[in-house]
């Protein structure tokens, strides 16, 4: 345990709360001077209207990823789990966009979303000239588009957790069910819905903590434009940081981030229990 | 029950639909990838005459070569260590229950929540002290400890379904604590190694934000910040960047298909635990 234990503490224990120690100065990242000026850098947050739209930004960003990912993802399993005869193929197809490169999914979405791009001409091969869009370039829209970049690269992922936990429900439950006569949004809820409990609770976890640290997608396809309006908590994290040189009010941003996170995993974590302690 | 029903098909054609929707994206990056430079089809239509030589010209223009070792020695590396540390870390977490190896365990469920910002600078200085910057070993450091927490929990999770008997026989029988595990624990845990191993290995190929920091003017480049800068190089060119593109992406698919059943199956064994 210990060659684990040291490893983790060097890297992500240590460094973490050191970083957080920057928190509290007016270092710039660059020299080794800094000073103590207490709670200065966290009373600018809720000075810098910037920092403020990338927390809300955030937070309605992660909420849709991780609904709307979640819907689809469990539509995806039940279809795939039924008797279709495509269902091994598309498995494989759902899943692909999840293991690729993030970057590499943001830079081809951001050539399909272009003016002239292949979504855009795709809407008036089929007819759908009416519904064209500047899809990166509309400030209200462009966070929408990235989240659909998101929830298209890893429904496929929901897919596969949520596929494990079909798996475990016995056939024979379903089929007995039938017998007497309930019909099938009957037994999804009744026999279906409870056993996949524990797969809900960790694609939410997975879709929470991925959506709130969202950076790559971002930072490719819009840089956290046009204007402030796909601005997320990491973008600005790393503006802050490498662009402004202003490395103690990035850091703060950061203790923010991981207070938000912390936060709502200890929501879940109490529903978790709960969960369990009633069943 | 096993007919295939008029709804059955129904459900297909749906199922079909979605899968459209979701390849449409890749099969504009392999139909452009393919297309000659000038070509003023639309992107949606095929392509009429294929063409290879944007892949030769993105595979010289990206430098491609180096960032896939850099990024083959990077996840292997990191591979071998995670899986033999993060299991031997999950053996006495997972089977003692005194009040030490809790407090480990939430010590360790700290680290899934903490952002990598935070520790981002402060690393970066103790990787300059020690000389590392620039190269691929402060990354391989990097992953190391930051994909410890979340392995050790998939192996913790895995070990407490496993009875305890192999191991208790085993002792009975004269072995010591660290031939058991080595001879008992780590074939039995093969499973769930699987599905450590594919998920780490996902997440090490395609990091982004940490080699651009700590890789950064530096020759030894990984696949996701090779694509960064050549993108950012030829970005009118999209026949070259899609070249690219494709090339990047192809070995961790390839590893992805190949391994599909296993990795899908794992999943199913991570759940129960």
């Amino acid at each position: 345990m210990l060659p684990a234990l040291a490893l983790y503490l060097y890297v992500v224990l240590v460094p973490s709360f050191r970083g957080a120690g920057y928190a509290f100065t007016d270092w710039s990242g660059l020299g080794e001077r800094m000073s103590f000026v207490g709670l200065e850098n966290f009373a600018r947050i809720f000075d810098d209207s910037a920092a403020q739209d990338a927390l809300w930004q955030t937070v309605a960003i992660t909420a849709v990823i991780t609904i709307v990912q979640n819907v689809v993802g469990l539509l995806l399993a039940l279809g795939v789990h039924s008797r279709i005869r495509s269902r091994n193929a598309l498995r494989v197809l759902f899943f692909a966009p999840a293991v690729m490169t993030p970057v590499v999914t943001a830079y081809l979405w951001r050539y399909l979303y272009a003016p002239e791009g292949a979504l855009n001409t795709a809407l008036d091969a089929l007819g759908l000239g009416a519904l064209r869009q500047n899809w990166l370039g509309d400030p209200g829209l462009a966070l929408w588009s990235v989240a659909a970049i998101v929830i298209w690269q890893f429904s496929g992922y929901s897919m596969v957790i949520f596929l494990a936990g079909l798996q475990s429900v016995p056939r024979e439950l379903h089929e007995a069910a039938g017998v007497d006569g309930a019909g099938a949004v009957q037994r999804f809820w009744h026999i279906t819905r409870p056993l996949l409990a524990s797969a809900v609770t960790i694609n939410v976890m997975l879709a929470l903590i991925g959506g709130f640290k969202l950076f790559d997608q971002v930072y490719v396809t819009t840089g956290g434009g046009p204007g402030h309006a796909t601005e997320t908590l990491s973008t600005l994290i790393y503006k802050n940081a490498f662009q402004f040189g202003d490395f103690a009010y990035s850091t703060a941003i950061a203790v923010l981030l991981a207070v938000v996170v912390a936060a709502v995993s200890a929501v879940q974590y109490r529903g978790l229990r709960q969960q369990k302690g009633s069943s | 029950m096993k007919r295939y029903t008029a709804r059955t098909a129904l459900l297909e054609t749906v199922m079909i639909a979605a899968g459209a929707v979701f390849a449409f994206p890749l099969y504009v990056l392999v139909n452009l990838s393919v297309r000659r430079p000038g070509d003023p089809a639309s992107p949606v239509a095929p392509t009429t005459s294929p063409t290879l030589a944007n892949y030769a010209d993105a595979w010289q223009a990206a430098g491609l070569g180096a960032a896939l070792a850099n990024s083959a020695i990077v996840t292997l590396a990191g591979l071998v260590v995670i899986v033999i540390v993060s299991a031997m870390a999950a053996y006495p977490l997972a089977r003692l229950t005194s009040r030490w190896s809790r407090w480990t365990f939430l010590l360790f469920a700290l680290g899934l929540l903490l952002p990598a910002q935070l520790a981002l600078i402060p690393l970066y200085q103790s990787m300059r002290d020690l000389g590392l910057l620039g190269s691929v070993w402060s990354l391989v450091l990097f992953y190391c400890g930051l994909q410890v927490p979340f392995s050790v929990f998939l192996y913790a999770g895995f070990l407490r379904a496993v009875p305890a008997e192999y191991e208790e026989a085993a002792a009975i029988d004269g072995c010591t604590p660290v031939r058991v595990f080595f001879s008992v624990v780590l074939p039995l845990l093969r499973p769930v190694t699987g599905t450590v191993a594919i998920l780490n290995a996902i997440f090490i190929w395609n990091d982004f934000l940490t080699p651009l920091l700590y890789l950064s003017g530096s020759a030894q480049q990984t696949v996701p910040v090779a694509v960064f800068q050549f993108v950012g190089q030829y970005v009118a060119d999209w026949h070259l960047v899609f070249a690219g593109l494709v090339i990047s992406v192809v070995p961790i698919l390839l590893i992805y298909f190949l391994m599909q059943k296993r990795i899908i199956k794992g999943f199913a064994g991570g759940l129960k635990g």
